[in-house]
């Protein structure tokens, strides 16, 4: 979790081993509509020390899938403008199939579970919470 | 195990609050419930619903995290467990 722009580069350098052959990289950005609506930027709202936690606990699930891949997954929060970084995925494993599937979990969670929440900016001057995923709680989810 | 009423003392449970949430509490960033002991994160849940006015329209089986964990319904809590009120969140 940062509230510095976040630089792609650098996210991809934190993963990558002699034995992987595979780099997948996921990117979130911040789009200029939504739903017919001119957007001028986002903020990102977060339950800072839980969300570290939830990360980290989502790389660590996402680890094991990827048997033992190379992890690294940051998102911002704060306010950010059209096209900025809001959340980054690397993860580099011996194959293609473990890198694009540990990565896709990694983001299907974050929108699952991760507690952030976006205010998005409209032209017009509004500005809304977006409807977001009500989190299931498991039991078995230690 | 019967709990006799007399022995009960009440707890005071201080809820973090998030994004829309925050509007429910009129912009605050947390909300304290005074809970019988050994009360449930449902039994929260009602008390808070039960505040009336925009806290009717929370939804009984909203998010609750206890100590930064995800917590069910029937959990237990605790004087100074840190609970916090999850919106849907929205995260990605």
């Amino acid at each position: 979790m940062t509230r510095e722009s976040i630089d792609p580069g650098a996210v991809l350098a934190r993963v990558g081993r002699p034995g992987d052959g595979a780099v997948a990289f996921f990117a979130g950005v911040v789009r200029n509509e939504n739903e017919g609506r001119a957007v001028s930027g986002m903020e990102y709202e977060g339950y800072d020390e839980m969300a570290r936690e939830e990360l980290a606990a989502i790389v660590a699930e996402a680890a094991e899938r990827a048997g033992g891949g190379r992890i690294a997954a940051v998102h911002r929060l704060g306010s950010l403008a059209v096209g900025e970084v809001s959340v980054a995925i690397a993860v580099s494993a011996p194959h293609r199939a473990e890198a694009f599937d540990a990565a896709r979990y990694i983001i299907e969670q974050i929108k699952k579970r991760l507690p952030v929440w976006k205010r998005e900016h409209y032209l017009d001057r509004d500005a809304e919470w977006l409807e977001g995923h009500l989190p299931v709680v498991e039991a078995e989810r230690g | 195990m019967a709990v006799r009423a007399d022995r009960d003392r009440p707890v005071d449970i201080t809820v973090l609050l998030f994004a829309a949430h925050r509007e429910l509490a009129g912009g605050r960033a947390d909300t304290v419930v005074t809970l019988p002991e050994r009360a449930t994160v449902d039994v929260l849940l009602a008390e808070l619903r039960a505040r009336g006015g925009e806290w009717a329209s929370l939804p009984s089986r909203a998010a609750v995290a206890v100590n930064r964990r995800y917590a069910s319904g029937d959990t237990v809590l605790y004087e100074g467990d840190e609970v916090a009120l999850i919106p849907p969140v929205a995260g990605g």
